[in-house]
């Protein structure tokens, strides 16, 4: 059984403009210790889905749909039920490390508070495991790392820092949202190893939200990838890379940068158009205004999610591999 | 300070000794916190300073002009006049002090409410401030204190309850502004309660501005506490206070003008120390004022 499932998870917002739909009738599922990367655009609803789980959503946000971590209902339960998943079971690491800490706590008194609330840990248990977190996460020094305040420490270790709050009471599921945009480069790729060791030695599954393809191939167990909050394909991560179906899927591998072999540059391919904001689900592809596919029917059915190659699935008319053609404008 | 001293110290002191400087670096805040502070001491040493009791009359020298026996000269009934305006230090200060406590115990708690939960809280809680915040200040304490009868106590509770309005305001913007704040967001995450978010990660990103608060209160008290007395309404008679010998001084100003002005000047110095000694608080606490 799956550790924690979404079925149909509709999100709406009422906000000043009138209704918008973020998520429209998302579902996945995460089993234990799998890294699943959900990826899209800005404004695909990716992280609005991910944060739909443990309702950390502000209250214009109308959920509908079913969330179970474990076989528990999570849109349905009291408050004081998430409370005692959130940060136990399920915690978040967030795209900002920068204003993610309390500037007015020490790193020590703000992973301490966790494991007190959590695990009900005495002052001095909670900080010989904060050490060790702090160690864990590989913040050098963690003596006296443990108390300093967050303006003293670089965004790479700030991050550290989220993540060995996000693990301190050993979560089943780590929600990682962005974990790494905010960051150079070099660092990156430390906090993606952490990551990555973090699920092998601790066995924590992963929800990894990302925008970023090279991310999600470093990583990646499986790949959902969504469009104007919708899902649009779903497979393993090696059978999304080598045969992707949906032309928005193509297009995204095609804007990705490739080290050139020398036999002549390739332009990069990119996607025209940006991700439209709904206020009412359409009956049609929501891709269909950017995608050299569209025909008739996709502008005015809704392609239905269908498994197009074993497990892989793409809600398309008109799966395939084959590239967009060159040049191409909507 | 030698590089070693530096790094024994802890992170919290070491912000300290940064505030503390960058204070210093203000020679008008300098000099409010020691006017201030001078203030402050003379209030609690009271008995130790002041000369003579202030209430001891000395007939056969009424209306005396300063000497070196009585440094500020007597009043109207031989008293010490120096004296009794280093005891009415004691009922400024404590009225000042205690009312502005006493506004903030229950100002922040209601502010933070308002602005954390909104809901129907909030709206109801901002209307009825918007209502008391169109009485002037001094209006409300004047009435209150009336309602309540003179006392010194009453007047300290006058004034709390006139100044209760406006910190619920500044409360409640600053919570609005925080619970926003990511880290506010992440703690929910981490399944952090109301009173947790509240207590360990709004109110304490706050204290600058509640410390700054407290020092344009206290010299607001002050003044309140002379003018309430001034009035009657505040210390009766025979205890010193500012007010009360200012308004015992009114028959008296042309004899002895010294009587109005050394009360005079001593609400004057008190209030202006603790509003440039804000100031400077404000400028040190403001992050956006980096130098």
């Amino acid at each position: 059984m799956a550790l924690l499932e979404l079925n149909d998870v509709s999100v709406r917002f009422q906000t000043d403009d009138g209704p918008v739909q973020a998520v429209d009738r998302v579902s996945w599922s995460l089993d234990s210790g799998e890294v699943l990367a959900v990826v899209g655009e800005s404004g695909c609803g990716k992280s609005v889905s991910a944060m739909s789980v443990v309702r950390l959503l502000p209250p214009s946000a109308k959920v509908s749909g079913e969330a179970r971590f474990d076989g528990r209902d999570l849109l349905g339960a009291r408050d004081s039920e998430l409370r005692a998943v959130r940060g136990r079971e399920i915690s978040f690491i967030f795209q900002e490390p920068m204003t993610s800490l309390n500037p007015a706590l020490t790193v020590g008194r703000q992973i301490g508070e966790v494991l007190r609330r959590h695990l009900g840990m005495s002052g001095a248990q909670a900080r010989d495991r904060t050490l060790e977190l702090l160690d864990l996460v590989g913040i050098p020094a963690p003596q006296r790392r443990v108390g300093e305040y967050p303006h003293q420490l670089s965004g790479g270790m700030r991050q550290r820092v989220m993540i060995a709050m996000a693990l301190a009471c050993d979560p089943k599921v780590l929600i990682a949202d962005e974990p790494t945009t905010a960051l150079d480069v070099t660092i990156q790729a430390g906090i993606l190893d952490l990551l990555r060791d973090v699920r092998e030695r601790l066995g924590t599954a992963i929800v990894l939200i990302t925008h970023d393809l090279g991310v999600v191939a470093d990583i990646a167990d499986r790949v959902v990838v969504m469009y104007a909050g919708r899902k649009v394909e779903e497979a393993p991560v090696h059978e999304l890379f080598a045969h992707p179906q949906h032309p928005y899927t193509v297009g995204l591998l095609a804007a990705l940068p490739q080290a050139s072999n020398g036999s002549g540059r390739r332009r990069l391919q990119e996607i025209p158009g940006i991700v439209p904001s709904l206020p009412e689900p359409p009956r049609a592809c929501t891709f269909a205004p950017r995608c050299p596919r569209a025909d008739d029917r996709s502008r005015s059915e809704e392609p239905p999610l269908g498994e197009v190659r074993p497990d892989h699935l793409v809600a398309c008319f008109h799966p395939g591999e084959e590239p967009w053609p060159e040049g191409w404008r909507s | 300070m030698s590089v070693q001293e530096a790094a024994v110290l802890s992170p919290r002191a070491r912000m300290r000794r940064r505030m503390r400087r960058r204070l210093l670096r203000r020679p008008l805040a300098v000099a409010g916190l020691v006017v201030a502070l001078m203030f402050v001491l003379m209030a609690i040493f009271a008995p130790v300073i002041a000369p003579y009791d202030p209430g001891h009359s000395d007939f056969s020298a009424a209306l005396a002009p300063p000497s070196s026996e009585h440094l500020f000269g007597t009043d109207e009934l031989g008293r010490d006049v120096f004296s009794r305006t280093v005891w009415g230090a004691r009922a400024s200060m404590q009225v000042g002090v205690f009312s502005t406590l006493l506004a903030m115990a229950v100002a922040v708690p209601i502010g933070l409410v308002a602005g954390y939960y909104r809901g129907w809280v909030d709206p109801v809680v901002s209307r009825i401030t918007d209502v008391m915040l169109a009485f002037p200040f001094l209006i409300v304490a004047v009435g209150l204190a009336a309602i309540l009868g003179p006392s010194l106590t009453n007047a300290t509770i006058a004034l709390a309850f006139a100044a209760v309005p406006a910190l619920i305001r500044v409360t409640r913007g600053e919570t609005l502004a925080l619970r926003e704040e990511d880290y506010v967001r992440a703690a929910i995450a981490n399944g952090a309660s109301d009173t947790t978010i509240l207590g360990r990660h709004v109110l304490p990103n706050m204290t600058g501005t509640l410390i700054v608060q407290m020092t344009v209160w206290i010299p607001t008290a002050i003044i309140g506490e002379s003018l309430l007395s001034f009035l009657g309404l505040g210390v009766q008679p025979p205890t010193p206070s500012w007010g009360v010998m200012l308004s015992a001084a009114q028959p008296f100003i042309d004899q002895a003008p010294r009587l109005v002005i050394f009360p005079g000047l001593a609400i004057f110095l008190a209030t202006l120390s603790f509003n440039l000694l804000g100031d400077g608080m404000r400028d040190v606490l403001d992050p956006r004022t980096q130098n």
